[in-house]
């Protein structure tokens, strides 16, 4: 089945009244894509450490317990630390979500195929792992109670159409990025 | 028994550490039982030590101090996430027990125990080696207190672990 969901519009829609949601982002267009819905403090895109987007997302999401966080990160970059929610599903966080843009391909390198393009379920893969709720979307639906309310740990793998957009880049400064980052929710950046 | 671990739980405590992630090791087995029965830490068993740095990443954005225990033969497996914590500074303490040291019953163990130190400092990542059960307990409390990729490493010497059958015992 074609995908026809656009990957600005889905992620510009999960960020929409955004609230007091924390953002973790994975390297490549998914760091593009928060970016373009909008630079926000609360907001952490990655510019490497592929792999460790939903890792960083259940670290927040364990020092937050009360807040929402939620991991957008494309399927590429998923694939790198599949583990990682093996660990989320072990830990049971409920107020984490992890949602793959899912293009099936490394948009960043020259769109290969990733394995989801030949099949690998990767909302199947985190329902084994334990996840409460994990579906793929394919067309426009309601997602606002998921990212904001119902127990988690939630997942997402959304059906996406394989495009290059124009780049919408974020800080590249790591240490004003995380300073920032805890200086909005904290209110300081140091230890 | 290991009382150097008892030692490092104090420090931890005394550091105001919240997580603790871990991929099982013998070496650190008190250390992460007493982690375990502490209420006021969270302990996260890993897949692999590459996701230790991503929590302790995404710990930190949150306003809680972990560590990573782990032995020196998964140091490999944190090499390009290591540059998260020097590109963005993230503090992070890194205590690994060795393998591959003079005594080793595992001659597999022995080439990433050898390249262990000198894989952390091409990352940035400060090393402290103590020989000593003595030496454990200050330099954890040391690393603790410095900013950025600390790691201390625990000789093989001081875990005295000799055979398979001693690992298989513990």
């Amino acid at each position: 089945m074609k995908a026809t969901l656009r990957r600005r519009d889905v992620v510009k829609k999960l960020l929409s009244d955004r609230r007091n949601l924390l953002v973790v982002a994975g390297l490549g267009s998914t760091t593009w894509d928060i970016t373009a819905a909008g630079d926000h403090p609360l907001g952490f895109p990655t510019w490497g450490a592929m792999g460790q987007a939903a890792m960083m997302g259940l670290g927040l999401a364990l020092a937050q317990p009360k807040r929402r966080v939620l991991v957008i990160t494309g399927d590429g970059e998923m694939l790198m630390g599949l583990g990682s929610l093996a660990t989320i599903g072990v830990q049971q966080p409920k107020n984490l979500t992890v949602v793959v843009i899912d293009n099936e391909r490394y948009g960043e390198t020259g769109m290969q195929a990733t394995h989801t393009a030949r099949g690998v379920d990767l909302a199947k893969v985190a329902k084994a792992c334990g996840f409460r709720n994990s579906k793929v979307v394919t067309k426009s639906v309601p997602l606002r109670d998921l990212v904001h309310k119902t127990a988690g740990p939630n997942f997402l793998q959304i059906k996406v159409v394989a495009e290059k957009l124009p780049l919408v880049l974020p800080p590249q400064d790591g240490v004003l990025l995380k300073d920032r980052f805890r200086r909005a929710l904290l209110g300081k950046s140091d230890a | 028994m290991q009382p150097w671990a008892d030692e490092i739980h104090r420090e931890l405590t005394h550091a105001g550490v919240r997580v603790v992630g871990y991929v099982p090791d013998a070496g650190h087995k008190r250390l992460i039982e007493l982690c375990h029965a502490d209420k006021s830490m969270r302990t996260v068993v890993l897949t692999t030590e590459e996701e230790g740095i991503g929590l302790a990443a995404g710990a930190w954005l949150g306003g809680a101090r972990s560590v990573l225990l782990m032995q020196s033969s998964g140091v490999g497996n944190v090499v390009n996430v290591l540059g998260l914590l020097k590109t963005c500074g993230f503090p992070l303490t890194m205590i690994v027990t060795m393998r591959g040291e003079p005594g080793e019953f595992n001659s597999w163990q022995v080439p990433m125990g050898e390249g262990t130190q000198a894989v952390f400092e091409t990352m940035g990542v400060q090393v402290s080696r103590a020989s000593t059960a003595a030496d454990v307990a200050p330099l954890v409390a040391a690393a603790l207190k410095s900013g950025g990729g600390q790691a201390v490493l625990i000789s093989q010497k001081v875990i005295g672990i000799k055979s398979f059958q001693e690992q298989t015992n513990q």
